[in-house]
């Protein structure tokens, strides 16, 4: 179980940088002066994509740590607190 | 065992408090229409802007902000005077959204301090949460901590079925044209002030939690709450466990089976206002002990385990149920038993509006109203349901709210066993919150973007949650533990 724990690390860190690319794309895609609906403005991607920046740089720390190992027992970590 | 003493008391002001907050952050959504005609009308690009702001600002980046700065002040002056502080920002907030005048009145200022009262109901909100919580929590006993905090979890859902009673009940009070466009909507947010009053009342008779009290006699509280969360790497990595493995998948599931739910029925399912709204006020009437259920048997069987089952039970079945849903409101393939029609021409808005009534064998109706101005008529469609139809997608939506109880009722128990006392509000706050207000909060934003996808479907915008929620199940079963942290008083 902990093998996994460590390679599916590997994977989280490579989604949070992929989800920042599908909105980039997102945005892309959809901004558009002639649309109308809020996926065509640019300030919601402005806003989501500002905050969605450092959750997903979270999530690639999270899958760093799960990665190096430091997963494998959580009532180690409680016990440090 | 007995209950401590006091400690109905101590829930009774925490939950009250809480529900007022959540009332009064869901009557702005429900009535966001009407708010975006009085207040930023579209054809003035500044107020489109400062709506397009209101929406987004207020719930992605003010409430994890409100987490931040409350979660903070909770952990250096102590729980009783900052959800104090949160409540009477939300309540004057709330009370003086209905005392702007429009934007036809005063212009620019209209939608400009709507925006800013908006963000503090945002700010607020960010900073209720976490205190009721971890005031409930120090304030119980290991053995039933899930019990007692369930209480505070009902709030939510409560939240929402006091503010959309009250919005159906001033609108048949008042007429649909007065609370419409005349002055009926202000309603909801006047009465707030009179709801704050009574929740502040009983909250100021309340003392400060003992554990926090007990740290402060010792002068043990945190210098730097900001600091210990996020910098204790210790505690970041709890942080980061809690938002990725529980809180992301709460939020999407939390948001789906209550709000995404209501706009599937108005908007695909083209329901009647009133029906709609009546379906979901009966799915969450029948669902909500189940918070108090599943709080308790976390304390038997585990948070973790009761969480898990509910993210896994949304990600399985949302496309099924929502389907079905839709399946049950789709007229297209029932047999027509009477057809009538009326048509009326205003001559000053120079508009004629045409309105059919279908009524179909098994007793539903469809009223289609054609509105023509200039060019193309405007065509807008509202199904209301058979009695039989209307219970069973009754049954649907209290199914999904059902898995809402399960991930929802136990989570502050979670979150409040996870972190210790001196920086507990503010790490609980923020995974909270990002989870709720980011990850829930952009559901239907994402929706509709994946709908504009080529080949995509009226369930395709669920992916969004079924995805997010899949990735939390994953994270979740796998790092977590469901073991019961009994002592929290550190």
């Amino acid at each position: 179980m902990k093998q996994v724990k460590r390679i599916l690390g590997i994977v989280w860190m490579l989604i949070g940088p992929a989800a920042i690319i599908l909105l980039l794309w997102g945005a892309a895609n959809n901004i558009n002066p002639a649309g109308h609906g809020d996926i065509n403005k640019p300030l919601p991607w402005i806003i989501i994509i500002s905050i969605f920046t450092p959750v997903a740089a979270g999530l690639t720390v999270f899958g760093w740590y799960a990665w190096k190992g430091e997963f494998d027992d959580v009532e180690h970590i409680a016990d440090e607190l | 065992m007995a209950a401590p003493k006091g400690i109905w008391k101590v829930i009774t002001a925490s939950s009250v408090g809480t529900l007022i907050e959540w009332y009064d952050f869901y009557i702005f959504g429900s009535l966001s229409t009407i708010i975006a005609a009085k207040f930023f009308p579209a054809e003035n690009p500044t107020a489109a802007l400062l709506s397009t702001l209101a929406t987004f600002a207020a719930g992605f980046i003010v409430r994890p902000f409100g987490a931040l700065v409350f979660g903070r002040l909770g952990d250096l002056i102590g729980r009783k005077y900052t959800f104090l502080l949160t409540l009477v920002i939300m309540g004057l907030s709330t009370f003086l959204i209905g005392c702007i005048p429009a934007y036809e009145t005063i212009g620019a200022w209209a939608p400009s301090l709507v925006l800013l009262l908006r963000l503090l109901q945002g700010l607020a909100l960010g900073g209720e949460y976490g205190g009721a919580a971890t005031y409930v929590a120090e304030h119980t006993t290991a053995h039933r901590r899930g019990f007692y905090t369930s209480w505070i979890q009902t709030t939510a859902t409560l939240g929402l079925f006091l503010s959309l009673g009250v919005i159906l009940s001033i609108r048949r009070l008042v007429g649909v044209d007065e609370f419409t466009n005349g002055q009926g909507w202000r309603y909801p947010f006047l009465l707030s002030i009179v709801l704050v009053l009574v929740s502040i009342f009983i909250r100021l008779r309340m003392n400060e939690s003992p554990l926090f009290e007990k740290l402060k006699t010792e002068g043990k509280t945190s210098v730097n709450p900001l600091k210990e969360s996020f910098g204790h790497k210790a505690n970041f990595k709890m942080v980061l466990l809690a938002l990725f493995g529980v809180t992301m998948g709460q939020g999407v599931i939390w948001y789906t089976g209550q709000f995404y739910a209501q706009t599937f029925l108005l908007s695909k399912c083209n329901l009647d206002y009133e029906q709609a709204n009546t379906i979901i006020l009966i799915a969450l009437v029948i669902a909500t002990p189940f918070f108090v259920l599943f709080g308790s048997l976390s304390d038997k069987w585990g948070r973790k385990n009761i969480m898990m089952a509910g993210i896994l039970l949304g990600v399985l079945l949302y496309r099924p149920i929502f389907n079905e849903i839709y399946l049950t409101a789709d007229v297209t393939h029932k047999d027509i038993t009477e057809t009538t029609s009326s048509q009326v021409t205003n001559a000053v808005k120079m508009q004629t509006i045409t309105t059919v009534f279908k009524t179909f064998a098994d007793d539903s109706r469809l009223k289609t109203t054609a509105t023509k101005h200039v060019g193309e008529p405007v065509i807008k469609n509202e199904v209301t349901l058979s009695s039989r139809d209307k219970w069973k997608v009754v049954g649907l939506v209290a199914l999904m709210v059902l898995f809402v109880t399960m991930v929802y009722g136990p989570v502050a128990a979670f979150l409040v066993e996870l972190f210790p006392t001196k920086i507990r509000y503010t790490s609980m706050s923020l995974p909270y919150h990002i989870g709720n207000g980011v990850f829930g909060g952009l559901v239907p934003f994402l929706a509709t973007l994946i709908t504009t996808i080529k080949g995509t479907d009226h369930l395709s915008g669920l992916w969004y949650p079924i995805g997010v929620g899949a990735l939390s199940f994953i994270i979740g079963s796998l790092y977590l533990s469901n073991k019961i942290h009994e002592d929290v008083t550190e």
